[in-house]
């Protein structure tokens, strides 16, 4: 017979999935991809958040805060992520918010990368990224915290 | 941990969320937390808000928050999204329709889904919609989506419930009566600026006819909630609405029901643990003889009740 797990074991294994906000900051009204990351996220089990479009760095980190997400993922097709991305940084610092994992993806050329990873952006991942790929990322990285504290 | 709970005490913002997590995936803490931020609850005005997808319930919240803003009162939201039966993951975007209130101080909006967490649906917002009242929220609002027994359910657990309808639904209408009609405490009929709007609030004066209680006499409203016409009637109407409950002594009862019910939600869902670990020990026989048409499924059920009796602590000695 197969082994049966205990109800202990089941009650851990109902712990709460992790849970993603996608966020599209400034004048950017391009969100397919965004929205295509948004599903890829909720068809591996995580329950996604997605703010619409042209959020504040302000907005992005109240709604960060108040949802208490795990992972904070900004979609940017803009040009405008060297002026916003620290922003938003520094917002989500303010709000209380420094184990979040902050994920990029969008435009982003190879030159900014260092910059922005250097501001606490974990990962950038541009166009053509399988969706595997972030999926996998962001269940390695993911902070899992209701049990740490 | 205890930190946490006095960062909540003191208003902080991020502890209340932060709390909010520990109570909806009921963690050891966040069941404690529970129990000892019960005694602040009970001044919050509890308003469930359901109908069916894309009634346009998140627009009205959103609404309603920016008229309760402007009598300065305080809400918060918790909206419930579906959650994906197969993967349990869930897109929530009600935020994108609320996206005028939320840098408030005043507001708080949180999305919920319907998945299986420590237990069910119901009994987990009752125990955040407690937390929000804990933390001073003058409104507490529980966004639903209106198809299916659960959500009758959660309409029960508030104080007022509204139920929002629209134009186009045709049977629609028919085919909701027999649930979620009757526990109306107020019609909205939404997007009152399209054709057949008038229908409906007509189809619902006939219904209401038929109708025995509390939706016997719920006042109809319409709304364009994407213009804000007509808003401010429904916030009358739901702050009315407790204040008549109170005047005619019924908000006492009503209370004790809801709360009754809360606790009658968690008790079930200690038995129903408690049931899988019994099932979990069930001899083999009984399960062949199941099958083997020897033992009939009430028969085992009453067995199981037995030993389920057994099985707890107190009955042991």
């Amino acid at each position: 017979m197969a082994k049966q797990a205990t109800p202990a074991t089941r009650r851990a294994a109902r712990s709460r999935p992790i849970r993603v906000l996608i966020a599209k900051p400034g004048l950017d009204g391009h969100d397919r991809g965004a929205r295509v990351l948004a599903r890829a996220l909720r068809d591996a089990g995580m329950e996604v958040i997605y703010t619409g479009l042209f959020q504040t760095p302000e907005m992005i980190a109240r709604a960060a805060a108040d949802e208490d997400v795990d992972v904070v993922g900004l979609s940017i097709l803009s040009g405008a992520h060297n002026q916003l991305f620290p922003e938003i940084m520094g917002q989500l610092r303010r709000a209380g918010l420094d184990d979040v994992l902050v994920i990029a993806g969008g435009i982003i050329p190879k030159d900014d990368v260092p910059h922005l990873k250097a501001l606490g952006i974990a990962a950038i991942f541009g166009p053509g990224t399988p969706l595997q790929e972030i999926v996998r990322f962001i269940r390695e990285h993911a902070p899992t915290r209701e049990s740490e504290e | 941990m205890s930190d946490l709970l006095e960062r909540f005490r003191a208003g902080e913002r991020r502890a209340l969320a932060r709390l909010l997590s520990h109570v909806e995936n009921r963690t050891p803490f966040g069941i404690q937390a529970e129990r000892e931020l019960y005694p602040l609850t009970g001044r919050a005005h509890l308003i469930g808000i359901t109908g069916p997808p894309g009634a346009g319930k998140s627009t009205l919240v959103a609404g309603l928050i920016r008229e309760a803003r402007r009598q300065s009162l305080t809400a918060a939201v918790l909206a419930v999204d579906p959650t994906s039966p197969v993967t349990g993951g869930a897109v929530m975007g009600d935020r994108i329709r609320m996206l005028d209130v939320q840098s408030d101080e005043g507001v708080f909006i949180r999305s919920v889904t319907g998945r299986g967490r420590g237990g069910g649906l119901a009994p987990a917002l009752c125990a955040m919609a407690h937390v929000l009242d804990a933390f001073g929220f003058d409104l507490v609002l529980l966004e639903t989506v209106g198809a299916g027994q659960d959500d009758v359910d959660i309409a029960r657990l508030a104080d007022t419930t509204v139920l929002v309808l629209v134009p186009g639904l045709g049977d629609g209408v028919q085919s909701l009566k027999a649930g979620t009609l009757e526990v109306a405490d107020i019609f909205v009929v939404n997007k009152a600026d399209l054709p057949g709007a008038n229908q409906v609030v007509r189809d619902l004066r006939v219904m209401q006819r038929l109708m025995v209680g509390a939706a016997e006499q719920a006042p109809i409203l319409s709304t364009v909630a994407t213009t804000g016409e007509g808003i401010d009637q429904v916030l009358r109407a739901i702050l009315e609405h407790r204040r008549q409950l109170e005047i005619h002594g019924q908000l006492t009862e009503r209370t004790q029901r809801r709360l009754l019910a809360e606790a009658r939600y968690l008790a079930l869902e200690a038995l129903a643990d408690q049931l899988d670990e019994v099932l979990e020990t069930l001899p083999a026989e009984d399960r062949a003889s199941l099958e083997t048409r020897q033992l009939d499924p009430r028969t085992l059920a009453m067995r199981l009740i037995e030993r389920l009796r057994l099985s707890f602590p107190a009955s042991r000695s």
